[in-house]
C-alpha cells in the first residue's frame, strides 16, 4: 500500500510525502469515515477515490460510505444543489420527506460505523441530515460543502441549516462560498489528482493519436475551452474572442469541448446557440464528449497552446487547474476560484469581456516566450498548491484542530 | 523528516562535534519543527474603507497575523508592490494607491505585539479617511474577507547539534519549517527574533557575525523558498567559505 504515497513522491516531491507522514504519525489508527452520495462520477467521488487510499497509507483507519435513495431523494438533492447555487427552486414537502427518510434509513444502516468514528466527513447536502440521528456520537463531525453557497436561495438554505448547524465544523472551498454557521468554518480549496486519466502525463505521440480522431490541425495555433454548455461558462463569449483574435492570427483554431446536455434542457438551448454562433467556420470545433472521456480531455488540453475558461460565474474551476498542470497559461473569467489560480502575467490572465480575452490571446501568441514561461509557472503553481497531497495535508491539519478544541496554536507531540 | 541530499552524517564522521569545538557551551540541540496553517472564515467582510477600519478594530490577533504573514503559506505569487493583504486589497479594489503605499510600508516585525500593529494600521487608515473627500467602495463581489489562522506545529524528530550542520540541513528544510523557525519565531521568542539567532546566541559571542548576517535577511520581501535559499547561502558562506568550522 505504501506504493500509492511513493507514486505521489515522484510528482509532488519526497519532502511533501515526508511532511505528510510526520503530520499523520500521531493519528495512527484514528477511525475516519467519509460519507457522500456516489462512488462513481462527479468531482467529490474523484477526490475521495484518491484521498481515502492515501489516508489509509498514512495509517488512518479510513472508510468510505455512500447514501443511496429512491428517485424522489435524488430529485430533492438535485434541487438542493441548484438552490444552494442561487436558483430559486421550491422543494415540496413530499420531496423533503423522501430526503429525511433516506437519511434516517442510512443512519440505521451505518449506525455502528458512524457512532464510533473519531472523525466523520459528510460531503455535500445529500447525507447532511445524518447528524440528527446521532445525538450520542463519539467523534467530531465535519460538513464538507463542495458547492458555492455564497448566494443560496434562502428558503432552502434555511432548511438545510437546521442540520448543518449541528456539526462541529464545516469546510468550504473559498471564503466567498461560505455561509455564516455557529461553528468554525475552515477554508480548504479542492485539488486535482496528477495520476488520474485526466491529468496523467501523455507523450506527444499519444496526444497526436487521440487528436487525429478530430478534424483539427495540431500543428496550427489552437485554443481550447473544456466546459459544459452553460451560460455561466460563456461559450458565446469565447467564440467572439476567437473571432476577434483570428483577424490577427489567421490560422487560429478553437475547440469547445464539453459533456452531453441530455439531462439539461437549457444546455441544449445553449449548445444550439453555440452552433449558430460558430456558423460554418471550419476552425471552430464543437465537441460533445461522454462523461468518461478523461483521456481525450487530457490530450486536448495538452494539444492546445492556451486554455480558456471565460466563465462569468464559476465554482473553483478545476478545469483551470487541469490546464495549468499541463503547462498552459489560462485566460480565465475574473470570478470565483479562477481568481486564486490565474495570476496576471504569472499563470495567465483574468478577463471580463470577450475583447479582453481576444487581446490576451493575441498577446500570448505575439510573446511566445512568455506563453511558455507562464505555462511553466502555472505547472509549478499547481504542484505547490493544488495537488491532492496539499488537500490531504489540510485535512490532517483540520483533524488536529478538531481534536484539540480549536486552539489558536496546536503543538502535536 | 527525511532530508534530501543529507550529508551531515558524513561530516560528523570526519570530525565529531566535540572534537571541533571543545570550549563551546553545551546547549540543547536545535529541534526542527514543521507547521501547517489552516484558514478559518470569520464571516466579516469589508466593502468600504470604513468597513475595513471597523472590522480591523474588532478582529482578533490571529486575523491580523493571517493577513500579514499567512500569504507566505498560501497560493500566491510574490507581489512586489504590496506585502500585506490590506494594502493589496486597497490597491486592487479601492484603487487608492496612496493608502496602499502607506500600509505596505508597515513592517510587522517592528512592533512588539499584534495590538501595537493593529494601532498602527488603524492610525494610518483613519488619517486617510480624514484626508478623503469621498468614500471608497469596492465593487460587488470584491469585498475584503477577514480570515483567521490556526497553526498546527509538529516535531520532525530531527535535531541539529552544531551550527555547521545547518549547511546540510537547510537546503532540504520544508517551507513549513522555514515559516515556523524564521517567521513565526518572531512572535514567540522574547527578543522577537528568529529561532536560528535565538539558538546561536546561546553560544555567547561566538556566532555574533553569523547572527548579524542572518539578521540581514529581510523576511518581508521573499517567499519561503527564497528565504530558505538565503539562509542556506548565509550559513554556507559562513562555515564553508569563511573558515569558521570551529565557530
Amino acid at each position: 500500500m505504501d506504493n500509492v504515497l511513493n507514486q505521489y513522491a515522484e510528482i509532488a516531491g519526497q519532502d511533501v510525502i515526508s511532511h505528510l507522514r510526520q503530520l499523520a504519525s500521531p493519528l495512527d489508527g484514528l477511525k475516519v469515515v467519509h460519507v457522500n452520495s456516489t462512488k462513481v462520477g462527479g468531482g467529490v467521488a474523484e477526490i475521495l477515490h484518491k484521498m481515502i487510499p492515501l489516508m489509509i497509507d498514512l495509517g488512518l483507519d479510513t472508510s468510505w460510505e455512500v447514501i443511496e435513495g429512491d428517485p424522489a431523494f435524488y430529485q430533492c438533492t438535485k434541487s438542493f444543489h441548484n438552490a444552494i447555487q442561487g436558483n430559486r427552486i421550491d422543494v415540496s414537502r413530499s420531496l423533503l420527506d423522501a430526503y429525511e427518510k433516506t437519511n434516517e434509513q442510512t443512519a440505521e444502516r451505518l449506525r455502528d460505523r458512524l457512532q464510533d468514528a473519531d472523525i466523520v466527513f459528510i460531503h455535500d447536502p445529500q447525507p447532511a441530515a445524518l447528524i440528527n440521528h446521532f445525538p450520542q456520537r463519539k467523534g467530531k463531525w465535519v460538513w464538507r460543502c463542495h458547492i458555492d453557497a455564497g448566494k443560496p436561495f434562502r428558503p432552502v438554505w434555511k432548511y438545510l441549516k437546521n442540520f448543518v448547524s449541528n456539526y462541529d465544523a464545516s469546510v468550504f472551498s473559498l471564503s466567498t462560498f461560505a455561509q455564516a454557521l455557529p461553528h468554525p468554518i475552515y477554508l480548504i480549496p479542492p485539488s486535482i489528482d496528477p495520476l488520474n486519466e485526466k491529468n496523467v502525463e501523455l507523450d506527444d505521440e499519444e496526444v497526436r493519436t487521440i487528436c487525429r480522431q478530430f478534424d483539427f490541425d495540431i500543428d496550427r495555433p489552437l485554443i481550447v475551452q473544456i466546459s459544459r454548455y452553460d451560460r455561466f461558462k460563456d461559450p458565446l463569449g469565447v467564440i467572439r474572442a476567437y473571432k476577434l483574435a483570428k483577424k490577427f492570427i489567421p490560422n487560429l483554431q478553437l475547440i469547445l469541448a464539453g459533456g452531453g446536455a441530455s439531462d439539461d434542457p437549457e444546455g441544449e438551448i445553449v449548445l444550439n446557440e453555440v452552433r449558430i454562433a460558430a456558423g460554418d467556420d471550419p476552425d471552430i470545433h464543437i465537441l460533445l464528449l461522454p462523461g468518461d472521456a478523461h483521456r481525450i480531455i487530457n490530450a486536448l488540453q495538452r494539444a492546445a497552446d492556451i486554455v480558456l475558461q471565460k466563465s462569468v460565474r464559476e465554482g473553483f474551476g478545476l478545469t483551470v487547474t487541469e490546464g495549468m498542470w499541463k503547462r498552459k497559461p489560462v485566460i480565465g473569467g475574473d470570478t470565483g476560484g479562477i481568481r486564486i489560480q490565474v495570476v496576471n502575467h504569472h499563470t495567465g490572465f483574468l478577463v471580463n469581456t470577450p475583447e479582453g480575452a481576444a487581446f490576451r490571446i493575441r498577446y500570448l501568441y505575439h510573446r511566445g516566450d512568455e506563453l511558455i514561461e507562464m505555462g511553466n509557472k502555472a505547472r509549478e503553481f499547481v504542484r505547490e498548491n493544488f495537488l491532492v497531497t496539499r488537500h490531504l495535508k489540510e485535512y490532517l491539519s483540520l483533524i488536529f484542530a478538531l481534536l484539540n478544541g480549536g486552539r489558536e496554536r496546536i503543538e502535536v507531540s | 523528516m527525511e532530508f534530501k541530499d543529507y550529508k551531515s552524517e558524513k561530516k560528523l564522521e570526519e570530525k565529531s562535534v566535540q572534537d571541533m569545538s571543545p570550549d563551546e557551551p553545551v546547549l540543547d540541540p536545535f529541534a526542527i519543527k514543521d507547521c501547517s496553517m489552516i484558514a478559518i472564515a470569520t464571516g466579516k467582510r469589508a466593502q468600504s474603507l470604513r468597513d475595513l477600519r471597523q472590522h480591523l478594530n474588532e478582529c482578533d490577533h490571529n486575523t491580523l497575523y493571517y493577513h500579514f504573514w499567512g500569504g507566505l503559506l498560501r497560493p500566491k505569487f510574490d507581489d512586489p508592490e504590496y506585502h500585506n493583504d490590506f494594502a493589496i486589497w486597497i490597491h486592487r479594489q479601492l484603487h487608492d494607491k496612496i493608502l496602499a503605499e502607506r500600509l505596505s510600508l508597515i513592517d510587522p516585525t517592528e512592533f512588539p505585539d499584534m495590538e501595537a500593529l493593529r494601532q498602527e494600521l488603524m492610525d494610518i487608515i483613519e488619517e486617510r479617511l480624514d484626508e478623503l473627500e469621498y468614500p471608497l467602495w469596492s465593487t460587488r463581489g470584491n469585498h475584503f474577507e477577514f480570515i483567521r489562522s490556526q497553526i498546527v506545529i509538529f516535531n520532525t524528530n530531527y535535531r541539529v547539534e552544531h551550527p555547521f550542520q545547518f549547511t546540510d540541513v537547510l537546503p532540504s528544510l520544508s517551507v513549513g519549517s522555514v515559516f515556523y523557525h524564521f517567521i513565526d519565531a518572531r512572535r514567540r521568542t522574547e527578543e522577537s527574533i528568529d529561532d536560528f539567532r535565538s539558538w546561536l546566541l546561546g553560544f555567547g559571542d561566538q556566532y555574533m557575525e553569523l547572527c548579524d548576517r542572518i539578521a540581514g535577511i529581510d523576511p518581508y520581501f521573499s517567499t519561503l523558498s527564497e528565504l530558505r535559499a538565503q539562509l542556506t547561502e548565509v550559513f554556507g558562506d559562513y562555515f564553508e567559505n569563511g573558515s569558521n568550522h570551529n565557530g
